[in-house]
């Protein structure tokens, strides 16, 4: 059996596949430029390469892909948002997440295990009912549950009514869910790469030109690409990468960390989330206890990690499952967080007239991966802004339209 | 009065202590972020386009940037230029030395509204 691995491997029959594009020189022109490498960009590539037959597509990425904020993400997926507009959109997502391995064929892990909210107050709750109406209204699986229905969803959450903030209900969202961040972008890179998209690593956008009203190149630290049309996809760096074509964002980055334990047997299934102790937290398949959701007070473009949220989460995650205080801290990270007014994305045109915006993707980002793939690809091809990303247009802050999604979202800032 | 420098052992540091310019250097959790220095506009004058671009968006800049910051114990709130990259500041100053005369932000007469 070694033996004819090994003949298996090292057989010219069966020559070694690159996932991606191996590294090769920028052409002089691409009918697309897909600015960042995350999923974003991936799934942006993917569906115009796919559906709509546009494969003279470079994705520029600063670093190496999926090593942004896509690598950052706790990679919670759900959909019990409270716009209309925010529920229709990252349902959608969540439907398309369900299918992704399938769509691939390539293993993105994705775990149907639930998500509970936590109400630790009466305001808590009636948000909660508010949201669940909502949600059941648009067909996403929400719905308020009680103290029992808590302990049989999550036996060793800490349930005590002395502890400082005890809990008094939940939302209970069945059809939350987690999958395996970097696999992903790696699915989505690998189905653009297959179609003739070229992935192209370190490779920095430096410039941006643009001639009355519209894009014709961008210069890179690799040379000048001349471009039909430019889509940014940098979450984290949004505000950086739109200067440099001359557009405004109602954008301050901050950074979110979270941190992650040893890992241990399987006994928490669901992911839970706590605004009112600011912390989430969900056991991976691997074992490890993902705890997060903790942003810095103030803004900055740096992912260090800092003692202050450590003891803050620590101190959270203790309190919802006091075993935590046993378990052994791996590894803290900080990812950057685009944070809007209202805690919705900001999609589709920009004033420039072939620059496509997908920005302003705060905490809410991994979760609208395939959505915001489908969505932005049918805009580039067909110039139309699809009805479901339409409301999350630059446009709604000069007319004062924004979504409020500040309470549904679980990080606090 | 020269304004109030923290002293460079801190500045060196990521930003965990701040030298307001009332109390002298206090700890970073005693303070709270007050948004990006920008002008203000008026109000009365301005076109909503312009409004909605002062209200909501920012400058956002990787760098050296001037923005508010309040003691909060003390309600008092002042200024800073901070390196959103390396999180260092570099100073903290009073607002007078920004502003130096009243700003009248004038009244909208509520009669020639109806």
């Amino acid at each position: 059996m070694p033996f004819g691995l090994l003949k298996y491997g090292l057989s010219r029959t069966y020559p070694a596949k690159h996932h991606f594009t191996p590294s090769k020189d920028l052409k002089r022109h691409y009918d697309v430029v897909i600015i960042g490498g995350g999923g974003h960009g991936a799934a942006i590539a993917y569906n115009l390469a796919k559906y709509h037959g546009i494969t003279k597509v470079a994705i520029l990425e600063k670093g190496y892909l999926g090593g942004g904020n896509t690598a950052r993400n706790t990679a919670v997926i759900r959909s019990n948002y409270l716009t209309e507009a925010g529920v229709k959109f990252y349902s959608e997502s969540v439907r398309l997440f369900n299918n992704l391995s399938n769509e691939f064929n390539y293993n993105v892990m994705m775990e149907n295990r639930g998500q509970l909210t936590l109400a630790h107050s009466d305001a808590a709750i009636r948000s909660f009912r508010w949201r669940a109406e909502v949600n059941q209204h648009m067909g996403v699986r929400s719905e308020l549950v009680d103290r029992q229905t808590i302990s049989e969803l999550v036996p060793n959450l800490n349930m005590s009514e002395d502890s400082r903030f005890p809990i008094l209900a939940g939302l209970w969202h069945a059809d939350g869910a987690t999958a395996r961040h970097d696999a992903v972008a790696w699915g989505y890179a690998k189905g653009a790469c297959d179609r003739g998209v070229e992935l192209h690593q370190l490779t920095e956008v430096e410039d941006i030109e643009i001639t009355s009203g519209r894009v014709t190149a961008v210069k890179t630290n690799r040379g000048r690409v001349e471009c039909g049309c430019v889509v940014q996809a940098v979450a984290g760096a949004s505000s950086i990468v739109a200067k440099k074509a001359g557009i405004p964002l109602p954008i301050h980055c901050y950074p979110l960390q979270a941190m992650v334990t040893q890992p241990y047997k399987p006994i928490l299934t669901p992911h839970v989330s706590s605004p009112q102790v600011h912390v989430y937290v969900h056991q991976t398949s691997r074992g490890e206890f993902v705890i997060g959701g903790g942003s810095d007070p103030y803004p900055l473009y740096n992912t260090r990690a800092t003692l202050d949220q450590r003891e803050t989460l620590s101190a959270a995650a203790m309190e919802l499952f006091p075993f935590l205080a046993q378990a052994r801290l791996l590894r803290q990270w900080a990812g950057t967080t685009d944070m809007t007014p209202d805690y919705s994305p900001i999609m589709g045109l920009s004033p420039v007239e072939n620059y496509y915006l997908d920005a302003g993707w705060g905490t809410w980002g991994f979760k609208a991966t395939p959505i915001c793939g489908v969505t932005m690809a049918e805009l580039v091809a067909t110039k139309k802004v699809p009805d479901i990303i339409k409301p999350f247009e630059l446009e709604r802050f000069y007319r004062f339209e924004q979504i409020n999604e500040a309470g549904a979202t679980a990080a606090s800032h | 009065m020269k304004p109030a420098l923290p002293p460079l052992a801190t500045r060196r540091r990521s930003l965990k202590l701040l030298t307001c310019p009332l109390n002298g250097s206090r700890n970073i959790s005693e303070f709270t972020y007050g948004g990006e220095y920008h002008t203000t506009v008026n109000h009365l004058t301005t076109s909503a386009r312009d409004w909605a671009e002062h209200v909501f968006f920012h400058d956002n800049a990787a760098g050296l940037v001037t923005e508010w910051w309040c003691h909060t114990a003390s309600s008092f709130w002042f200024l800073a230029e901070r390196n959103t990259i390396t999180d260092e500041v570099v100073r903290t100053f009073k607002a007078d030395k920004i502003y130096t005369q009243r700003i009248d932000f004038g009244t909208i007469n509520p009669e020639s509204q109806s």
